[in-house]
């Protein structure tokens, strides 16, 4: 019970830390995750608030794209040299899937976790997560299509923890 | 001789630290996990994982491609 009121991070005598999760694009998904697992693993209680378009990063049924629109710093490794793409041709019909494709397979080929994993980590890791409620009523999302054990919360329920985190990221 | 020994070659930041909190949790005070990975990035990261978690790295050394450490559990 005393651990339910407190909210977000700060239940025990560990250091914490919390995240909010803006953005749900497969590429803005990692820092989060890979933040709340590694902490989590070294010993620190880590709440993640997921609010606006992050919080689709809580739907069981995860399908993650990455855009090259407005992203002139996405550049792939491709014939030996790093490529980037014109807005122009990042509008084009089709081109967000073969960039999202060409990241997932190069995802997979460096070893790096799906994030997926990194959730099914983070869960496993009692990593505590916030379904912002008011996003939950603005984009019309139901909580039987979430995966289990999080919680709802409002602005006021990540402030009583993040007051106390030693860590408060904005991601 | 490490009581345990965790293959991480091939996986990238942070699978390797992830893994080997997995097994630490698993072992008993005073026990020795050894970890063979390929990222370079695994150098600094054990070494700042084992400092805030209080587990000794007993061992860190490069050989060849391989990067090995070896921790002892004491937290």
């Amino acid at each position: 019970m005393a651990n339910e009121s407190q909210g977000v991070a700060g239940s025990s005598n560990a250091r914490s830390m919390s995240i909010i999760v803006t953005k749900g694009s497969l590429d803005w998904a990692y820092p989060p995750f890979i933040l709340a697992t590694t902490a989590a693993a070294m010993g620190v209680d880590v709440t993640m608030f997921f609010t606006f378009y992050g919080l689709p990063l809580l739907l069981k049924k995860l399908d993650l794209q990455v855009t090259p629109l407005g992203n002139p710093a996405m550049k792939m490794p491709m014939m030996g040299m790093h490529m980037g793409m014109p807005n122009i041709v990042g509008m084009i019909p089709g081109v967000d899937a073969a960039a999202s494709r060409m990241m997932k397979n190069l995802i997979k080929k460096k070893g790096v976790a799906s994030i997926e994993d990194l959730r099914e980590a983070a869960v496993e890791s009692d990593v505590k997560m916030i379904a912002c409620q008011m996003t939950m009523d603005l984009f019309e999302y139901d909580l039987k299509d979430m995966i289990g054990g999080i919680q709802l919360g409002g602005a006021a329920t990540y402030m009583e923890g993040a007051l106390k985190a030693d860590i408060n990221l904005y991601i | 001789m490490a009581d345990q020994t965790l293959d991480a070659k091939g996986l990238n930041c942070p699978l390797p630290i992830l893994r080997a909190k997995k097994a630490l949790k698993d072992m008993a005070t005073g026990q020795t996990l050894e970890i063979i990975a390929t990222d370079p990035g695994s150098i600094p990261d054990f070494e700042a994982f084992c400092r805030t978690t209080g587990n000794q790295m007993l061992e860190s050394k490069q050989d060849g491609n391989l990067y090995k450490f070896l921790i002892k559990r004491t937290a």
